[in-house]
């Protein structure tokens, strides 16, 4: 009975590996394929060529909205990680009555659909000039990346054995000695997962991205991949797009790899252990 | 969630000190609970204001009150109701079908020992990627030009696209391989909190694989099983990235995020669009209602979003 189960889960385990990586395999081989290529109506390629990559890389739209897709997801992950680790950190030390109104809040904005305020800030963005910017983004994607990481933060300090700072000060260390040797070490990783899940929301946005922008100014990599048309109308851009989406899969497959124990610990805050 | 307050002390509720915590507390909230309500309760406000009006872009000149004629325009339209059906079909099936994979993905990683890593980093490649480039993944394996599957499958020249419901069968692969992880992370995190002194109790008393799932698993993570199925239930219906990408909603594909960004972005029509926008926020307030109310799902068991 025992063995049956084992191999079970190995079955399993394998058929999940299979699952999760064949289309990102799919992705990587499609860049691969050079012109007719891109046709053959196989899986994999008949030649091997870097050509997609080149085309992308000197594809203007597509080196500019890296860029774009960069700047913007970094600068609202660490806005709302910086805000929402003040806020986690007095829910998890102190007393006052609303700390479960301000996570309900939160909860409830982050199942808001996208959507729905597309329209206002479009309209508004035209008014006041923010929109096709970088900023005319950053206070969008404020809208899940602070909830979210306000969530993470929470869930991870309440598990941080707080009292150990008042023992370090009575061991002779001063407030500020007690706050850098001892709570810092405990909350960074903390702050470091909230930070990249809420990174993973930004570089994913689509709705935003394809409403709030009209040009490389501020265009981030999903909408430009959807107006991606390849070098002249007669190619393919599927090999272009293809490429380009690996490109933009790298960074995730690196952070995965790194952290995978910490996301998991994320987005699960710490039920699972191990 | 778990964010009961400690018990205050007896007779320390009107201490200075408490007072000064109450305050400390509300001034490091403030900056987080400002924003949130100024990038999401604003907009919304202003959408709510913006839908009583037939107002295009196009000819601001000709903005005009309207009062609710843009809800009855759009409740009266077949279209609405299409989107709807389509957004609610999309919904069922993914989250039917993710639940029960994802439970599978859990039982394996709850068990597993060798290979524990590799399963959980193949796991989040696809929880990490862009929505967009799953979308474009799926879209050219199913394609007629590039695709493999037809193929593989002997399938012809079977045009996916050109149909709805073998569209909408690709789209929702790639929703199902997209999100499934997240749902399989949540069960696993409640596989976790059953205890295995009742599992191997049940073993003594000589029931069999299938009762112990069905009689002690299952009803001890009842909590986890429902709030997972909130989560994936309410970002279900907000789909939109990949009906952009596979069909842009042509062959009856459109669901109601569509909708509303088709009626305000591509038409600027921002009267009509903002009152999908208000609709399509409302059917989520009540899916949420609904859950909350009827399964009785209890968000305190929630462990993060």
């Amino acid at each position: 009975m025992k063995q049956r189960h084992g191999a079970w889960t190995v079955l399993g385990a394998i058929l999940i590996m299979v699952w999760a990586i064949s289309p990102v395999i799919w992705i990587f081989s499609l860049s691969f394929k050079a012109g007719d290529d891109i046709n053959n109506n196989r899986f994999w390629p008949t030649q091997f060529s870097l050509e997609n990559y080149d085309t992308v890389f000197s594809t203007a739209l597509f080196t500019s909205s890296l860029r774009n897709s960069i700047g913007i997801a970094l600068i609202s992950t660490l806005l709302s990680v910086a805000i929402a680790t003040v806020a986690a950190y007095a829910i998890a030390r102190l007393d006052f009555p609303g700390k479960r109104t301000v996570l309900s809040i939160a909860l409830a904005i982050a199942m808001f659909p996208a959507v729905s305020l597309v329209g206002p800030l479009f309209n508004t963005w035209r008014t006041v000039g923010l929109y096709d910017t970088w900023l005319g983004l950053i206070i969008p994607y404020m809208s899940f990346t602070l909830p979210l990481s306000l969530w993470t933060l929470s869930a991870f300090f309440k598990e941080i054995p707080w009292e150990m700072e008042e023992a370090a000060q009575m061991d002779g260390a001063t407030p500020w000695q007690a706050f850098r040797k001892v709570i810092v070490p405990l909350a960074a990783p903390g702050v470091f997962t909230a930070a990249i899940l809420a990174f993973f929301f930004a570089w994913n946005d689509f709705v935003f991205a394809i409403s709030l922008t009209s040009t490389n100014a501020a265009r981030p990599v999903p909408a430009a991949l959807a107006f991606f048309t390849g070098e002249s109308q007669f190619q393919q851009p599927a090999g272009a797009i293809s490429a380009a989406a690996v490109v933009v899969t790298i960074p995730v497959i690196i952070l995965v790899l790194l952290f995978q124990k910490r996301i998991v610990a994320g987005l699960t805050n710490g039920a699972v252990k191990g | 969630m778990n964010v009961e307050a400690a018990p205050a002390p007896v007779g320390a509720k009107y201490s200075d000190r408490a007072v000064g915590e109450r305050r400390l507390g509300w001034k490091l909230v403030a900056p987080a609970v400002l924003v949130m309500l100024a990038v999401t309760a604003y907009p919304m406000l202003n959408a709510l204001y913006l839908s009583l009006f037939s107002y295009r872009l196009t000819d601001p000149a000709g903005r005009e009150f309207v009062g609710l004629r843009n809800y009855a325009v759009i409740l009266g339209d077949s279209l609405w109701w299409q989107d709807v059906a389509t957004t609610l079909t999309i919904t069922i099936i993914t989250v039917v079908v993710e639940l029960v994979l994802g439970f599978g993905f859990a039982m394996v990683m709850h068990r597993i020992i060798f290979g524990r890593r590799g399963v959980r980093v193949s796991i989040l490649i696809p929880y990490g990627i862009i929505t967009v480039v799953s979308a474009f993944a799926w879209r050219y394996a199913f394609a007629l030009d590039s695709g493999f599957v037809n193929q593989w499958f002997n399938l012809a020249d079977k045009a996916w696209f050109g149909e709805r419901w073998s569209a909408l069968f690709v789209i929702c692969l790639s929703e199902i391989w997209k999100t499934t992880p997240f749902i399989s992370l949540l069960l696993l995190a409640g596989l976790a909190q059953v205890p295995e002194v009742l599992q191997e109790a049940a073993k003594v008393d000589g029931a069999t694989w299938w009762q112990r799932l069905f009689k002690v698993t299952l009803p001890n993570m009842k909590a986890a099983i429902l709030v997972a199925v909130l989560f994936r239930t309410l970002d279900a219906y907000r789909l939109f990235d990949n009906v952009f990408i596979m069909t842009s909603g042509a062959q009856q594909t459109e669901t109601v995020s569509f909708l509303a960004y088709r009626q305000m972005i591509s038409r600027t029509a921002l009267g009509l669009g903002s009152a999908v926008s208000v609709l399509l926020f409302l059917s989520v307030l009540l899916i949420a209602a609904l859950f909350i109310k009827g399964f009785k799902v209890d968000l305190s068991q929630v462990r993060g979003g």
